[in-house]
């Protein structure tokens, strides 16, 4: 409840097929009346439902262009992974340059806001003494993945700003010192990879007011092509370890030192989170976790092949200086408030009737047939037993229990049909050596299965 | 109020020397606590305890099954296998001593530090154990 979600449904695509529901990995979707339904609450906006969906019926909902109108300095705040799909084709001068064709009075690149919290994070993580790893607050489809299933962890999460909202808070300041505006006429947008950095820029947040905006990359993407050829330059300001933030690595590499592990793809951090549950990878100092392929370069609302989106923006950062020696003054404290978690999987608020519904979630899980085939619209058979026990399901959405059933009746049915009138003394159709009567019925009772009569045949 | 009902019961087998699934069974009572809503504090202690019991089924014994009985006020885990047993249980519960063949402690386990965990995880704490037919460990955890 009151959450704003970025990734929609567009009915009229939708199949009502189960490809989204068996996906997600907080199992957040079920299909109901032939169409797919995120459960808001669990949704984390990673963005798997989008690249999953064979008819494209899964959006990413954020500001458009017209968004600019509001404020009299705009500013764009590109990801790091933003110029991949540019890199080859356009030199970095020009891909940020093209920029200022859209209507952007000034460009602030998320990398150089990077350099700065990685610099931070070094810090942090040099004093730290407390439960280890921590892990990275950048992605925020982990940070909800982790809110969401893997509440124990939350406390892990490294409680400093991201890499998007200082590039907001510093632009902005760098906006009312180039104009001499009031900081509310000017109007930051970030240019976004992927979904959750859309939800994420929308979340209301204690701390750091982050952009004004988030523009998925997608709704640009055609227009910054047409315009790279004949753009003008902007000078960058960011180095190649800010800019490594847009692939799987490159976030680790510009702290440095230390063991820091990096992990990509959803299922892979989840199954590194689950480890960390366990007590493993205590030894590790810091994770890197990021929900999509390759890392950001592999967001969902990226156009180019994720790898090779990598391969041009190793290219691209190579002729870069390694990274700002003079790094902006943060202006302010990068602290953040800890993370809560989202109980969103919590049977009941109350642990006793909650122990009581999981007792006949389980009871009810064990008359399912386990084939997780996901014809009921539930994810599998677990997940179905669990919408049962909330009342949103019943058993007979499971096709092989309907089946039983059915049988069962058209059992019953032929019994009955056998049945007499006590006024009546003879079969109907009086056919010489029929012996039906009142008794013949019993044939058809007890266990034998399997060729029993179709029921409509 | 709800103390009469009957506590919530999973049975899950474990089976010896089987080192991709072993854990899997104490990630599943976790998974359950978290649903119902247990304190993660609470949680963390029963999980490590599971998992403990749970690996050296896996790793000392012939297999076995974990047995969690979940009320609101108490969690008990009975870890059940069918041996060889454990001859000195003093010994056993000391820190540092184990019986891991090498090949055990390259893979990360046999610091013999499993049952002084579990003992630091539980409220009560049981070991019944015959030589040539098997233990009974019995972890007792207060919800408080
Ligand atoms: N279920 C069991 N059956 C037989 N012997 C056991 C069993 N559990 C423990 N032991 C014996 O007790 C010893 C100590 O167990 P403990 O769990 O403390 O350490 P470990 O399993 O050897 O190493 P670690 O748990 O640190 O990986 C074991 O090495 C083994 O000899
Ligand atoms: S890895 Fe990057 S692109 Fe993907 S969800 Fe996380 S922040 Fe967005
Ligand atoms: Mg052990």
């Amino acid at each position: 409840m009151g959450y704003f979600h970025s990734v929609r449904l567009e009915e009229d695509k939708c199949k009502g097929c189960t490809n989204c529901i068996k996906h997600c990995p907080t199992e957040a979707i079920r299909v109901r009346e032939g169409k797919a339904r995120i459960i808001q609450e669990r949704c984390i906006d990673c963005g798997e439902c989008i690249r999953i969906c064979p008819n494209h019926a899964k959006i990413a909902v954020g500001d458009g262009l017209e968004a600019l109108d509001a404020y009299r300095y705009r500013v764009a705040l590109p990801a790091p992974a933003f110029v991949s799909q540019f890199a080859g084709r356009a030199d970095l001068e020009h891909i940020l340059g093209a920029l200022l064709t859209l209507g952007f009075d000034a460009v602030y690149e998320v990398a150089l806001a990077a350099e700065v919290v990685a610099r931070e994070t070094r810090r942090y993580l040099d004093n730290y003494r407390g439960k280890k790893p921590l892990i990275s607050p950048a992605c925020p489809a982990v940070v909800g993945l982790i809110q969401v299933r893997f509440p124990s962890l939350v406390e892990q999460i490294l409680p400093l700003v991201t890499p998007m909202d200082l590039a907001a808070r510093l632009a902005r300041r760098e906006g009312v010192r180039a104009t001499g505006l009031p900081p509310e006429a000017i109007g930051t947008f970030f240019l976004s990879p992927c979904p959750a950095k859309i939800t994420a820029g929308r979340q209301p947040q204690e701390g750091m007011a982050g952009p004004d905006g988030v523009i998925p990359l997608a709704a640009i993407y055609g227009d910054i092509r047409q315009r790279l050829a004949t753009a003008p330059s902007c000078p960058s300001r960011a180095g190649a370890s800010g800019y490594g933030w847009g692939h799987s690595g490159g976030e680790n590499a510009s702290i440095g030192g230390r063991r820091l592990l990096e992990v990509d793809g959803i299922h892979h951090v989840i199954e590194v989170l689950t480890q960390i549950e366990t007590g493993d990878f205590e030894d590790i100092d810091y994770i890197e976790a990021q929900a999509c392929p390759g890392g950001c370069v592999g967001g969902a609302l990226m156009v180019r092949n994720p790898y090779l989106a990598r391969l041009e923006l190793r290219q691209l950062t190579r002729e870069l200086p390694a990274g700002r020696v003079d790094l902006p003054d943060p202006g302010g404290s990068l602290a953040m408030a800890p993370v809560q978690p989202r109980p969103a999987l919590l049977l009941d608020a109350d642990l006793a009737t909650a122990l009581e519904k999981m007792r006949r979630l389980e009871a009810t899980q064990a008359l399912l047939p386990g084939l997780d085939c996901g014809s009921c619209g539930s994810p599998n058979c677990r997940a179905l037993a669990e919408d049962i026990v909330r009342g949103e399901a019943q058993d007979t959405d499971c096709v092989f229990v309907l089946r039983d059933r059915v049988r069962v009746l058209a059992e019953e049915v032929v019994e009955l049909a056998r049945k007499l009138p006590p006024s009546m003394a003879q079969p109907e159709r009086g056919s010489d050596n029929e012996t039906a009567g009142n008794s013949g019925a019993s044939e058809f009772t007890g266990p034998g299965r399997g060729e029993s009569p179709g029921p409509g045949g | 109020m709800n103390e009469a009902r009957p506590p919530l019961e999973l049975t899950i087998p474990v089976r010896a020397w089987d080192f991709l699934a072993g854990g899997d069974g104490a990630a599943r009572v976790r998974q359950v606590l978290q649903q119902v809503g247990f304190p993660p504090a609470v949680i963390r202690r029963v999980a490590i305890a599971t998992y403990e019991a749970e690996m050296n089924i896996v790793i000392h014994s012939q297999g076995g099954e974990l047995k969690a009985q979940i009320t609101p006020a108490v969690i008990t885990i009975i870890a059940r296998d069918t041996g060889p047993g454990i001859p000195d249980i003093d010994l056993a519960m000391q820190e540092g001593y184990s019986t891991a063949p090498r090949e055990i402690q390259e893979m990360g386990f046999g610091a013999g530090m499993g049952l002084p965990n579990i003992r630091r995880c539980a409220d009560e704490l049981a070991i019944d154990s015959m030589p040539g037919k098997g233990t009974v460990i019995k972890i007792v955890i207060y919800n408080r």
